[in-house]
């Protein structure tokens, strides 16, 4: 088990180098290749129509002049063993973890980052919550009465609510429930200063992110449902004259319950990462909304800390997943 | 320069399309059918605000002060949808902070708060009165009030200004982000390093403080708008012993009637009142609210509701989304609270004046008769976002006269005459190329509209498009690169740094400004009467005489056929219902004046 899990991180930390090395080389190689030199790099960092003097002078900071290599190997060292930056009379010390500096807002990016995160984890967390029960229990309703009215209504609107994007969702629960109705808060409370308004705020958020995943969840659970309850182990522990209330959940559920841990983990590590557009739609100040600001402001290390971050979620949320399979079905074992 | 204000707000819509443009537009058809339907049943039917007080009706913030009071307390919220550059009044070059800075940064001269062009009027802040020209407007002399303080009570020295303008214009690599006159036109200021690099004692020698209170700057030419370049928040004091340079927007020093709370980077920001701060001192600033809170990165689609609400202020200035301009021009109730004004900003299409066949002026003069500029204005939204033009300057920028020296019948355009001025230039067709920026989809709808007026005098465009980020860097604004790739033709926008012809002529007009890339002479204008007319007229110290100069300018570029106005750009505002003191001026871009909005709410 122990030796499992070293094996896992390790190989975890291989991929999280090659996720920021592939995006490096989106942002600063690409550009290259398509024949943009570090004097036009540089410029779009410096107000108007700059001295040679003036780019000179941005190149050197950003360490635009260095070789790509070299620019990567300082983006490494900086999470390692920090660094430091030159903002003119003053410099920065950027202590360890250090994601970098951002050119365009000159602040470090970590601060963002683990400011930003409760954000992101409290709308991730609920929406999760919102949408695990809500999804598994329709998809198990629906599966035990297939055809019936109840199953097809149900599966009609899961299927609107795949289909409809947050665009619309989200700006429509805003409309109606924050506008029209004011049922709901407006600005973002920290769970530990006002618990109740904090729900209170996030859950438009909730609902309609929810309202996405859980049309997924019950397809799934329905499906997966389907399948158990006509396996033999069922028949057997009917035949037992188990209750079917037990047979349901501790038999067929228990077994259905193992892919959707596999999407479940999947989905809330990359929501983890920032929900770009429900964040920006419901103008919460996220580790996503952190992320388009960076993308529009072509600001690479923002984006950079944010792909570092999501990666580092799927990563670990897979590593979870694993671990809970075994736990989940007894065939399972870790070797 | 990059015509960084004409930037203005960013509509996150905008974006959103570019990613998912079929679902984008599909939640804006529902919300704006959503919010119609709600329309219906709204409280607000009978016109009255929510403290029951009628509202003053359309575009009465351009014609006088709407809600004026005196009544203090309270917080006053302003939204944004995005960041801005900096809040560092050194570092900006927005104009909507040109405008906010104000609360707490108080350059030298800055625009007295009126009503539509009378706000253009420049009144002394900080300086006791406006500059004292001498040496035939090279040299400009400050003197400051008395009892000036900032926000910890130390005193505002002339030197403060000084250093102020020091780091603003000559660190680049430092604070990069805002305008740079001053290294221009102060003499020796291509040399002076800032003072991160340059540590001697004097500092740059062309701004002279002979005492603490007098500030003189010596100019390398006569300039006689200098007072435009003193109201730029750049000459509000710094002073030098708590500038962290890029740091110092965390902890910035207050000389104004607020200061600052807290600064959160990229979300929030909260001013309160300066207590140091002497009403004695400033004959300007009110000091309504208690508070003063900015929000930033707020979906703008939530900041129009606020907005309707009588929630916030919209920081950015630059009006409403498209969905709630259907709603709001089509019901009487709510277009009387709104504000319809002159953005200070002309659309038009450059004619590249370098390129065969429009070096020949014919070939241009049959592009002027073949455009059809209603159908253009359309494009772009309509009257509600445009007057149709006919001048390269705006109506609310001094200097304006008004003419039309390629008159059609209902300015649809005049093919036959097309024809003809294209058979004076020796041509039946001509192929060409148009270029539009492709993040903006009324100026690709407008290059359309012109791409088909164009093809019934004779004359084929293509339409290229490409990003507003590269547009004057490696595009549009690269001669060269025009002349590689038969562009003749190029959507562009201009305002104004300054509401002066000075300021919105010469950067588009003056043959001196043709640069190799990031040009914003679009027609590569090189006209040596035009020149020289600009470099006279800036060195005029008569106000009147200087516009008739603007005026000719103006006449000339229209003769020699260099650009076709389009349309003179104007902005829909939606005036919030509880604030106080609103009123819309010219100087900043038709926005509501932020130095003294105060709240009836508690």
């Amino acid at each position: 088990m122990i030796s499992y899990i070293l094996r896992r991180t390790f190989a975890a930390v291989i991929l999280l180098l090659v996720v920021t090395a592939v995006t490096f080389a989106i942002f600063f190689l690409l550009p290259r290749l398509a024949g943009q030199t570090a004097d036009q790099l540089a410029q779009q960092y410096i107000g108007k129509s700059p001295s040679a003097a003036d780019i000179a002078a941005v190149k050197s900071n950003l360490g635009l002049d260095d070789p790509l290599y070299l620019q990567y190997w300082h983006f490494i060292k900086g999470i390692v063993s920090g660094a430091t930056y030159d903002l003119g009379p003053t410099t920065t010390q950027c202590n360890a973890p250090c994601f970098g500096y951002s050119f365009k807002t000159h602040v470090e990016v970590w601060p963002q980052l683990t400011s930003r995160l409760p954000v992101t984890i409290s709308l991730a967390a609920g929406a999760a919550v919102m949408w695990l029960v809500s999804g598994v229990a329709i998809g198990v309703i629906s599966a035990l009465k297939p055809g019936s009215f109840f199953d097809r209504s149900f599966m009609g609107v899961a299927l609107a609510g795949v289909s409809l994007p947050m665009f619309f969702t989200g700006n429509l629960a805003l409309l109606l429930f924050t506008y029209q109705w004011p049922i709901f808060g407006r600005t973002y409370v920290p769970f530990t200063e006002n618990p109740a308004q904090w729900a209170n705020t996030l859950f438009p958020a909730w609902c309609s992110l929810a309202l996405l995943y859980s049309a997924i969840y019950a397809r799934l659970t329905r499906s997966g449902m389907l399948e158990t309850m006509n396996e033999d182990f069922i028949r057997t522990a009917r035949a037992k004259g188990l209750r079917e209330r037990k047979v349901v959940v501790r038999h067929g559920l228990r077994a259905a319950l193992t892919p959707i841990i596999t999407v479940f983990g999947m989905d809330l590590g990359l929501l983890l990462g920032g929900a770009l557009i429900t964040e920006t739609v419901f103008s919460l100040h996220g580790v996503g909304e952190y992320a388009v600001q960076g993308i529009k402001d072509n600001d690479l290390p923002p984006i950079l800390g944010v792909t570092l971050l999501a990666a580092l979620f799927v990563v670990v949320a897979n590593l979870l997943v694993d671990l809970l399979y075994a736990a989940a079905d007894p065939r399972v074992r870790l070797s | 320069m990059r015509p960084w204000r004409e930037f203005g707000k960013f509509p996150l819509m905008e974006e959103k399309q570019t990613i998912m443009r079929r679902s984008a537009l599909a939640a804006v058809a529902a919300i704006g059918s959503v919010s119609l339907l709600l329309a219906g049943c709204s409280k607000a039917d009978d016109g009255k605000t929510d403290d029951g007080t009628k509202a003053a009706g359309a575009n009465a913030a351009t014609k006088g002060v709407v809600n004026a009071s005196t009544q203090a307390g309270g917080t006053v919220t302003y939204e944004y949808s995005d960041v801005p550059d900096s809040f560092d009044p050194g570092n900006t070059y927005y104009g909507y902070m040109f405008n906010f800075s104000r609360l707490y940064a108080r350059p030298l001269m800055t625009f007295k708060p009126g009503p539509g062009e009378k706000g253009n009027e420049l009144v002394p802040d900080l300086a006791e009165s406006a500059g004292v020209p001498s040496d035939g407007g090279k040299t400009w002399t400050y003197k400051l009030r008395s009892g000036l303080k900032y926000q910890d009570g130390t005193a505002i020295t002339s030197k403060d200004v000084k250093y102020a303008v020091e780091r603003s214009n000559f660190a680049r690599d430092v604070l990069s982000l805002g305008p740079n006159y001053f290294q221009q036109f102060l003499d020796g200021g291509d040399k002076y390093k800032g003072p991160y690099k340059d540590k001697s004692a004097g500092g740059l020698a062309s701004i002279q403080t002979p005492d603490d209170t007098t500030i003189v700057f010596k100019l390398n030419r006569a300039f006689q708008e200098f007072d435009y370049l003193a109201a730029q928040p750049q000459t509000a004091p710094v002073p030098q012993s708590k500038d962290k340079g890029i740091d110092y927007v965390k902890n910035i020093v207050s000389s104004g009637s607020y200061q600052f709370q807290s600064y959160d980077e990229g979300k929030q920001v909260v001013l309160v009142r300066n207590k140091n701060w002497d009403a004695a001192t400033d004959p300007l600033r009110k000091q309504y609210p208690d508070k003063i809170v900015v929000n930033l990165k707020v979906n703008a689609e939530t900041i129009d509701q606020d907005v309707q609400a009588g929630n916030a202020i919209d920081l950015g200035g630059t009006g409403v989304q498209a969905a709630t301009q259907a709603d709001v021009v089509n019901n009487a109730d709510k277009k009387a609270s709104t504000d319809n004004t002159y953005g200070g900003r002309l659309v038009y299409m450059a004619i590249n004046t370098k390129l065969k066949p429009f070096d020949n002026v014919e070939c241009r003069k049959a592009v002027q008769y073949a455009i059809d500029k209603v159908s253009v204005q359309t494009a772009e939204g309509g009257p509600i976002r445009g007057d149709i033009a006919t001048t390269v300057l705006p109506p609310d920028i001094p200097g304006y006269q008004k003419a039309d020296l390629y008159a059609t019948d209902g300015s649809k355009g005049d093919p036959a005459k097309a024809k003809e001025h294209l058979k004076a230039c020796g041509q039946t067709t001509i192929n060409t190329n148009i270029t539009a920026r492709s993040d903006r989809p009324a100026e690709i709808d407008a290059a359309t509209a012109i791409i088909n007026s164009l093809k019934t005098a004779g004359i084929n465009a293509t339409l290229k498009q490409f990003p507003s980020g590269k547009y004057f860097t490696d595009y549009a604004g690269v001669p060269k690169w025009d002349a590689d790739n038969n562009v003749g033709l190029m959507m562009m926008q201009w305002g104004a740094d300054w509401p002066a012809g000075f300021g919105f002529l010469q950067q588009i007009l003056n043959g001196s400004a043709i640069g190799a890339s990031g040009n914003t002479n679009l027609s590569q204008f090189d006209d040596k009467e035009v020149n020289d007319l600009l470099g006279k007229a800036i060195g005029t110290e008569d106000q009147a005489t200087r516009e008739g100069m603007y005026a000719e300018v103006d006449a000339k570029t229209m003769d020699a056929a260099a650009l076709v106005p389009l349309t003179y750009f104007k902005v829909l505002l939606y005036r919030p219902a509880n604030f106080t003191n609103l009123v819309s001026t010219a100087a900043f871009s038709g926005q509501y004046d932020y130095l003294n909005i105060g709240t009836t709410k508690k």
